[in-house]
């Protein structure tokens, strides 16, 4: 099994991914609905890594 | 009150469901293949799939059970109850080796995370298979 090196923002990304495709396949009723919602998920996810990322860095000062 | 009362429905017939919410287990989109939703069974197979071999291939630790006070039993039997619910992909790393010990760095600590999440997807997956097994999705 290769070994895979990655920074936070890489794997905190292929986390919002998978987890975004599974959040919006299971959630909603039409298929619509679900992509609407994956890519929000997504969104939110990525909205939530940089603002936290930003919320360390100005809090290390 | 009442719209509570009808909006309870009793549970169907075991045989309805649990093979679905069995084979969805043991293989992540396996429920949603039985019940001919192809093309959802196929994403969360890809999707589930994908987030344990990241884990594996990040070095993630696997947990198991401890007992101690209760936050160790908490994160440590709640972890193994997570790794455990990605199904096929749990027993074939464990049959065939596979045995990372806990380590410190960034890389493992989020493998660890990704094996846990993993079989917790998996989860919902299950649960949707079961919706669908007994007719309360589409």
């Amino acid at each position: 099994m290769p070994k895979m090196t990655l920074s936070h923002f890489e794997a905190a990304f292929l986390f919002s991914l998978f987890s975004s495709v599974v959040l919006g396949v299971v959630t909603k009723r039409t298929d619509r609905d679900r992509l609407h919602y994956g890519l929000y998920t997504f969104a939110c996810f990525l909205a939530a890594l940089f603002g936290i990322g930003w919320v360390m860095y100005l809090g290390h000062g | 009150m009442a719209k509570e009362k009808e909006e309870k429905r009793p549970l169907p017939p075991l045989g309805t469901w649990v093979p679905a919410v069995a084979v969805g287990w043991l293989i992540p989109g396996g429920g949603h293949f039985m019940l001919k939703r192809t093309g959802r069974g196929a994403l969360l197979l890809v999707s589930v799939t994908s987030m344990f071999l990241c884990g594996l291939m990040m070095r993630g630790a696997m947990f198991q059970p401890q007992n101690g006070d209760l936050l160790t039993t908490l994160i440590n039997t709640g972890g193994f109850i997570g790794d455990v619910c990605s199904g096929v992909l749990y027993l074939l790393s464990v049959w065939l080796g596979y045995n990372q010990p806990d380590m410190a760095g960034h890389v493992h600590d989020y493998g660890t995370k990704f094996l846990v999440t993993a079989g917790l997807l998996n989860v919902l997956a299950m649960v949707d298979a079961f919706e669908i097994a007994v007719g309360r999705k589409d």
